[in-house]
């Protein structure tokens, strides 16, 4: 039978995170994760791990730096201000090529913003976030299930492509409880790292971590090549759920818990003979492109549903590519919209699309 | 019979660094160190960014290369996850006493257990000659071209007796290059400090006073005299704080 427990969503994400094997947790205090690191202040001691409270966030990112450099598993958790903090070290550890995970259970912004959830971060986690070319694969939770089953897939994705992922979760996966069944403690599937540095032992060439190339032929090809890589994650990686998208005649795309608030829409609008589905994209990045191009075929429309003032429907018009209507329903600042919003919003693009 | 030769834990790579720069004399000391102590083959190495930033490429132990200021987080990364290796970081001026002070003040207060190298050579070296958190009082650079003014600049951090108050170091000592009774006392206490790692007593930091005849325009010659003259009356050598010492005597 089934273990299910009932846990808040940030608590999840820690003992899952052991369950992946990561015994390494660097973090800063802030809010809304807290529960996170304080999980791992509890547990890491008793496993043989390493919980340690950083001076800020921009040493706990490069204390992840380091451990990724000698191949175990390691994370981080932040929220929004934190985590633009980390940038420096994020940027540094996708051009290093480094495994790791980075939670974001994100807050309102800009600046120090508020408390409450928000998904406004989606361009810094989408779009590279730090200085440079380059993506994290970015995983977005909608349930404390998947707080827990998204944070194994960053690790194991992280591993296999040598690149950092990202939970880009909200304040309120992060604080709400719900049952979850936590996967049994398993091997970590091994990954060979030739590329870590443990020691020479005197029994190979010196491994070096480095992202600096003064070459600019040599810094171009690291480019190319990591763009390459990233083709084959973008061909691979691509997740969402479809919901009652069979005979969608609209559209609704939302992630997190703007997805969770869009499927009530969604069912209230069927009950009332709407033809409306929803795509819940589960990685951002890669995006699920084809999954939106296929039902812009479809559909007359779209609604991107989200808590920024419109971030990820700009992914979501490059993939329809002009064909249909693309409209927004958003609220921000820690605000979160109600149902009856969204099939407000569902309605109204159904009287503006031809 | 080979009388003097390369350590072994220095590559072949030819070193970049200007005609009378003394981070080759501390390359050189760091990698005597490794060698006596045999350690090559666990050691970790953490590059900073300055001048010394492609030290990686010189010494021949496994090497991380850390964003500016972060070394010592980074090395405490690398010791967390491999607490048997000896893991250590060479910093400049401008990286570890300006960019990366928190980092510094916490590994030292945290008492990791890792040995830090400290080239202080009072100006950024890389970027041209800018004005260091060690420059001292009137000292002309890019960005203090009439002096440093310490009414607005404020005064040179003196790292060795900043990091010395604090309860967590094991040891903190400052030594200096510029001439052969003094390079022999900094090969001694480099060599300490990688013991201290290895004998597990915590954060070992060496301040080793450098010069810049490039930025500070002069002949290398004038430059070592300038140490005597200006650095060492500003920055006394010596060990500031050596815990083991004090428990034992």
């Amino acid at each position: 039978m089934e273990n299910k427990v009932l846990m808040k969503g940030n608590e999840a994400i820690a003992e899952a995170a052991i369950r992946a094997g990561c015994r390494h947790y660097f973090g800063y205090p802030i809010t809304p994760q807290t529960e996170l690191a304080a999980y791992m202040a509890k547990r890491m001691p008793k496993i043989n791990g390493t919980f340690l409270q950083a001076e800020s966030e921009i040493a706990a990112i490069n204390m992840v730096y380091g451990v990724a450099g000698t191949g175990k598993r390691v994370m981080t958790s932040s929220s929004s201000p934190g985590i633009s903090l980390k940038q420096e070290g994020i940027s540094y550890i996708a051009g290093s090529d480094l495994p790791c995970l980075i939670v974001n259970v994100q807050r309102g912004g800009p600046g120090l913003g508020g408390i409450q959830p928000s998904q406004s971060d989606y361009f810094q986690a989408t779009k590279g976030g730090g200085h440079g070319d380059y993506h994290l694969i970015v995983l977005a939770p909608s349930s404390v299930q998947e707080m827990a089953d998204l944070t194994a897939l960053g690790f194991d994705l992280a591993d296999k492509y040598r690149m950092p992922a990202m939970l880009l979760a909200d304040g309120t996966i992060g604080q709400m409880m719900e049952p979850v069944v936590l996967a049994e403690e398993k091997e970590i599937s091994k990954v060979n790292k030739p590329w870590a540095v443990t020691g020479t032992e005197m029994k190979r060439e010196h491994n070096i971590i480095n992202s600096l190339y003064l070459a600019p032929d040599e810094l171009e090809q690291k480019n190319f090549e990591r763009y390459e890589k990233y083709k084959v994650v973008e061909e691979n990686e691509a997740r969402y759920e479809s919901f009652m998208m069979e005979d969608a005649e609209y559209c609704v795309v939302a992630f997190g818990i703007a997805a969770r608030v869009s499927k009530n829409a969604v069912v209230a609008a069927r009950k009332q003979g709407i033809k409306v589905g929803l795509i819940r994209p589960i990685t951002l990045w890669p995006f699920p492109k084809k999954a939106i191009a296929d039902a812009a075929s479809k559909v007359k429309g779209f609604l991107s549903v989200e808590l920024s003032t419109g971030q990820m429907i700009e992914d979501i018009k490059l993939a329809e590519n002009c064909k249909v209507p693309v409209e927004l329903c958003c609220r921000v600042g820690g605000m979160i919209m109600s149902p009856d919003e969204v099939l407000g919003s569902i309605k109204k693009l159904m009287g503006g699309a031809k | 019979m080979v009388v003097f030769d390369k350590p072994k834990s220095l590559t072949d790579a030819q070193l970049h660094y200007c005609p009378g720069c003394t981070h080759g004399i501390i390359h050189r000391l760091v990698a005597e160190a490794i060698d006596t102590l045999g350690i090559e083959g666990k050691a970790i190495g953490v590059a900073p960014v300055g001048c010394a930033v492609m030290a990686y490429n010189y010494f021949a132990c496994d090497m991380v290369e850390a964003a500016h200021g972060r070394a010592p987080a980074v090395a405490t990364g690398i010791k967390r996850s491999l607490p048997e290796n000896i893991v250590f970081t060479y910093q400049g001026d401008g990286d570890l006493a300006s960019i990366g002070m928190a980092e510094t003040v916490h590994a030292a207060t945290r008492n990791e257990n890792i040995t830090v190298i400290f080239v202080n050579n009072a100006i950024y070296g890389m970027t041209g000659g800018q004005m260091a958190p060690t420059s001292l009082p009137g000292q002309v650079t890019q960005t203090s071209p009439y002096g440093r003014d310490v009414k607005t600049a404020g005064y040179p951090v003196k790292i060795a007796e900043l990091l010395s108050a604090l309860d967590g170091p094991e040891f903190i000592a400052r030594v200096a290059v510029n001439n052969v009774k003094n390079v022999k006392q900094a090969k001694k206490t480099i060599q300490k400090a990688f013991e201290n790692q290895i004998n597990g007593k915590g954060f070992s930091l060496v301040e080793v006073i450098s010069s810049c005849p490039t930025n500070w325009g002069m002949t290398p010659d004038a430059a070592l005299k300038w140490i005597d003259d200006n650095m060492i009356p500003y920055y006394p050598l010596g060990v500031f704080k050596d815990k083991s010492a004090k428990e034992e005597g």
